[in-house]
């Protein structure tokens, strides 16, 4: 009697408690209207949004300039069958032809997919890659961790050239410590060397690569901890420096590429820029060791007459309410900027949009982390 | 200059031990001191050297404590299909474990949602802690040689103690197995092996030795290795169902400890303990889209040599003196970080000295003052990059009153700490005075014993861990402290019967907790330097509930029922944050454990189950963010009796009955259902 008694308790119980696990399923995408923007060459944008490293929580938002749609996660729905969906740490994104190639570092992939539908097309294997850019039918990704191509115990990185048809490796070549970003300029591919990982001896050096023969040069002498580099229309590049967080501060160098040397300097705090006509765009914060806290630039460099501009791009309203600017970019056509908060790391963050004239057309929140946008642009190529 | 200043402390302090141990040994000095009678040591028996409650009153002692506390030991604790601490605590109210998962994951825990840095860890009487991180591993101690578990919201309820019982937000206790000879016996020794699921293989042994009518030894050792394997599994409603085998969890490790007891005169307690242990173990890592499988590996060894004096030298006074060194070891290997000199390899090496000294004495019958007294010095060195050898030196002191009437005990305590810190390189951190308050009481309100009110007021604060401070490119050396306030309020009821329900046990408390200056790491706009700050403020709101029952259904079948609920409101008030109002990552709303026991003859069935409410992995409560419930039952059966004249003891355990795939972690998976068997015996 008892014993019955008791077994209705527990099993009521467990019952009770066994009632509170829902269904799991895919997160679906969020959407949101913004406002609509005139479609130009430009059609829209997708952002690929970082998520901090080891939550798996790397996402994927669109931006529709005609409908002014804004898509946010839309990468778990397109893809039910992607185990874990798109990865841990989305560190790049790039469009080339009809596809979108997204660099999950810390999944260790380069994840290619359709730009229209963000169907997955094929995941490429690429470990602790980094960026990527592209070049006359081929993607070029950077990455820290040669053990396939480089050897074991190699602690250089290495630089991938993936052909954008047949979405194979087709070949590799030997670079600096901890490659960061590229940019191609004719027939040379330049590679930003870091060497992160050994502090104090950081790399100094841009490496630049033959793309013909896909072998290295010679390594250009620049400046500790190297991280960002663009070419800009006049056959400049301007790449940055992180310091060392001590002692020597970050900075922005220019290289001519024609006689492959640093011609210019700017003492300017630069953690991330762009370079769309003739303005680079920068963003920059330094840490103070007197304050323990950030001091943040946003500064405009004139690329053709190589000036710093004493204007700043953002209005106050923005640059007070942005707590950690993270990623910058611009449309080609409309000059509207593009600037993401990534707030405190683990929680979503805002992206701004601001016009040329410096007025605020939108914010909205993203994911993780915003970071990276790729421009979706009419194309006729038929990659 | 840096070694030779140390020295010189080194050997300050040593020679004030050793004078004090001199004094509590020379029978000359103790002869001349009136009143050591036998009662005294009776009485005070019951918090002497901190652990010595008999098991029969445990539940009557936690129910007049002032602060909450719950116990498992002995056969309850045995009837919990645990390995290890980690395990066992789990059936604690308002205790959430940080479980990575698996055998040789990462195991701390979080009491009342006020951070794992809150809780400090006593092992027979000794704290462990990491002045490194903070944390410490409750997966490290096997449950094989452990007697009781108790943890204090607050502190203990006691004056007697050293200094750092005083200062967390919460204690925990653990008590290792002590020897009890029965009438002619000199000797005992106790085997155990425990198989199953994992590739488990864990053999012990514990061994006891009376040495004199006035000394005995113990010593045990233990031995666990582990492939660590088991098949996890994620899945989507009509999406991936992706099933995999966990890679990279082995452990190999090795725990001795040898532990001498002494009595010395009539009133007088000793011991000495060394332990040692030793392993080595893979870091199965975040399991994340595209990448199942990890090459970290880790190495800890751990030292610690602990010496404990009690004596009393008239009937009113009572005095404590503890002593510790330790060191620590610990070394990181990332094969995948690959630097100039090969793969990432970090070593950490960590001393400790810590020498306490407690004094008591009595007012009036009902009224008893201490004066605890701690001094500790902790050094960390490290094979990294711009790392500044820091040295940090604490002064603890705490002034203690209890008052102690038949119906209303009220206990208030004076907490004041000055943390010196010192660096060899770079910046150094503040040094920190702190004085905290703590006020507890416990009232009888009818005429009826057993039921009570109780309610605490404590203030207490953590102190910026090195890691905190002066990890290369991520400390800031100038954070202070972070800061807590408890309050709460309770009661508790208790009877016994001799019917069907033979008893019943019941404490609820409601509590408000303050977490002030939170200690978090903030990015820059750069992922590779991110910074300490004092950030976070935290309110959390909570209700918890213990409930015992035990039944007798017939003669000899006995029924054991505990259930244990907690409710919690954990929510970011950080001004300004983009998630104020939410409810902190990994702090449910919902907990609730249930243990039962069926008791026949030499039979008995385990049956335990635990849930876990609906989470959020990040600060935001979004969606993307959402962690699922889960919920596991274990199941065991064991038998007791005696085989070819030994005691013996044997058990079959089944946990995560339903085979529930889910995570503590995000992304580090637990184990589905998995299998052990053990067995123990007498000789």
């Amino acid at each position: 009697m008892n014993t019955n008694k008791l077994s209705m308790v527990l099993a009521f119980a467990t019952i009770t408690l066994t009632g509170c696990r829902k269904d799991d399923y895919i997160i679906p995408e969020e959407e949101e209207i913004l406002p609509p923007q005139t479609v130009t060459t430009v059609e829209g944008f997708y952002l690929l949004n970082e998520g901090n490293m080891n939550m798996n929580k790397a996402s994927l938002d669109y931006y529709d300039y005609a409908t002014g749609s804004y898509r946010r996660n839309v990468y778990g729905e397109a893809n039910p069958g992607a185990t874990l969906g798109l990865g841990d740490v989305g560190n790049d994104i790039g469009i080339y032809g009809n596809k979108l190639y997204a660099v999950i570092n810390n999944s260790n992939k380069v994840e290619v997919m359709d730009v229209k539908t963000n169907k997955r097309l094929q995941v490429i294997d690429v470990k602790n890659a980094r960026y990527i850019t592209f070049a006359k039918g081929n993607a070029y990704v950077s990455a820290y961790d040669g053990e396939a191509q480089l050897g074991d115990n190699s602690p250089n990185g290495f630089i991938a050239e993936i052909d954008t048809l047949s979405l194979d490796i087709k070949r590799s070549v030997k670079v600096g410590r901890q490659p960061e970003e590229m940019a191609v300029v004719g027939d040379k591919l330049y590679v930003a060397n870091s060497g992160g990982y050994s502090p104090p001896n950081y790399e100094r050096t841009v490496s630049v690569i033959d793309l013909k023969s896909f072998t290295k040069t010679k390594d250009i002498d620049v400046a500790i901890n190297l991280n960002r580099l663009k070419a800009d229309d006049y056959g400049d590049l301007y790449v940055s420096s992180r310091g060392d967080y001590y002692q020597t501060p970050s900075k922005l160098f220019v290289i001519d590429t024609k006689t492959d040397s640093v011609k210019k300097s700017f003492d300017l705090a630069t953690s991330n820029f762009t370079i769309v006509r003739d303005t680079a765009y920068i963003i920059g914060s330094e840490f103070s060791y007197e304050t323990f806290d950030w001091k943040i630039n946003y500064s405009l460099i004139d690329v053709k007459n190589e000036t710093l501009l004493v204007d700043s791009f953002l209005p106050q309203s923005v640059i007070d309410a942005i707590k950690t600017p993270y990623g910058i970019a611009v449309d080609p056509v409309s000059q509207n900027i593009y600037v993401t908060d990534a707030g405190d790391y683990v929680s979503p963050g805002t992206l701004y949009c601001i016009d040329k004239n410096g007025d605020i057309k939108f914010q909205v929140t993203t994911g993780d982390i915003p970071a990276h946008l790729a421009f979706k642009v009419t194309t006729t190529t038929q990659q | 200059m840096y070694f030779y200043k140390h020295k010189r402390l080194w050997v300050r302090v040593s020679m004030l031990l050793s004078l004090m141990i001199f004094s509590f040994l020379n029978p000359a000095f103790a002869q001349e001191i009136p009143g050591n009678s036998k009662d005294s040591l009776d009485t005070i028996k019951g918090f002497a050297l901190g652990e010595v409650i008999v098991t029969a009153t445990k539940a009557k002692f936690a129910l007049a404590s002032p602060m909450p506390v719950q116990i498992l030991s002995g056969k309850k604790l045995e009837k919990l299909n645990s390995l290890s601490v980690a395990d066992a605590i789990r059936y604690f109210s308002g205790v959430q474990l940080k479980d990575y998962g698996g055998i040789g994951g990462i195991k701390t825990i979080n009491v009342r949602s006020l951070g794992s840095a809150h809780t400090a860890v006593f092992y027979d009487g000794m704290s462990v802690g990491n002045a490194q991180n903070g944390q410490v591993d409750l997966g490290k101690f096997s449950l094989d040689n452990i007697e009781s578990i108790e943890l204090y919201n607050g502190q203990k309820a006691t004056i007697f103690q050293p200094a750092r019982g005083f200062f967390s937000s919460n204690t925990l206790f653990l008590k290792s197995k002590a020897p009890q000879f029965s009438e002619g016996e000199s000797h005992r020794l106790k085997t155990a092996f425990k198989t199953g699921s994992f590739g488990l293989v864990n053999p012990s042994l514990l061994y006891q030795q009376k040495l004199s009518p006035s000394l005995s030894l113990s010593a045990s050792s233990e031995w666990v290795k582990a492939h660590g394997r088991y098949a996890y599994n994620y899945r989507k409603e009509g999406g991936y169902d992706t099933t995999a085998i966990r890679q990279n969890g082995d452990i190999t490790s090795l725990r001795t400890e040898v532990t001498l007891h002494a009595t010395l005169g009539k009133t007088g307690q000793a011991h000495l303990k060394t332990y040692y242990y030793d392993s080595e173990r893979g870091l199965p890592g975040a399991i994340v889209a595209n990448r199942y499988h990890h090459v970290q590996r880790q190495w800890d060894r751990n030292f610690f040599v602990h010496g404990s004096l009690y004596n009393s030298f008239s009937k009113k006074h009572h005095l404590l003196a503890n002593i510790k060194f330790s060191r620590d070891y610990s070394r990181y290997l990332d094969p995948d970080y690959k630097t100039n000199e090969g793969a990432l390899d970090n070593k950490y090496y960590q001393k400790e000295l810590y020498a306490s000294l407690v004094n008591q004495y009595s007012l009036r019958p009902w009224w008893d003052i201490s004066l605890a007294t701690d001094f500790s010095l902790n050094t960390l060195t490290a094979n990294l990059y711009r790392f500044p050898y820091p040295t940090r030196y604490s002064y603890l002191g705490a002034l203690s009153s209890h008052l102690k009437w038949e119906r209303l005990e009220l206990q208030t305590n004076l907490l004041a700490g000055y943390i010196k810190e010192e660096v060899k390189h770079y910046q150094q951190g503040d040094n920190q005075s702190i004085l905290s308050p703590v006020i507890s009481a416990s009232a009888q309100p009818f005429n009826t014993k057993d039921f009570r009110f109780r309610a605490f007021y404590k203030e207490s604060f953590r102190m910026p861990t090195f890691n905190d401070l002066y990890y290369t490119f991520i400390g800031n050396s100038s954070l202070r402290p972070e800061f807590t306030t408890q309050y709460d309020i309770g009661a508790t009821w208790m009877m016994e019967t001799a019917g069907f329900l033979q008893s019943a046990a019941v404490q609820a408390d409601v509590y408000y907790n303050r977490v002030k200056d939170k200690i978090v790491a903030m990015p820059s706009s750069n992922l590779f330097r991110w910074t300490m700050l004092n950030l976070g403020e935290v309110d959390i709101r909570g209700l918890e509930t213990t409930t015992d029952l035990g039944f007798k259904l017939s003669s000899n079948v006995f029924v054991d029922l505990g259930l244990n609920y907690t409710y919690q409101e954990a929510i970011d008030i950080t001004p300004n944050g983009s998630t104020h109002g939410d409810q902190i990552p990994y702090a449910p709303e919902h907990t609730a454990t249930l243990t039962s026991s069926i008791n026949w003859e030499n039979w008995q069935i385990n049956y335990s189950f635990i849930y876990t409410g609906e989470r959020y992995s990040q600060k935001a409560n979004i969606p993307v963010n959402y962690v699922q419930p889960w919920y596991t039952s274990d199941l065991a059966l064991n038998w007791e009796g005696t085989f070819l004249k030994l005691p013996v003891k044997v058990g079959a355990e089944v946990n995560n009955l339903f085979n529930q795939y889910y995570d503590v972690v995000l992304n580090f998976p637990m184990p589905g259902r998995n299998y052990n068997v053990n067995l123990s015996i007498e000789l």
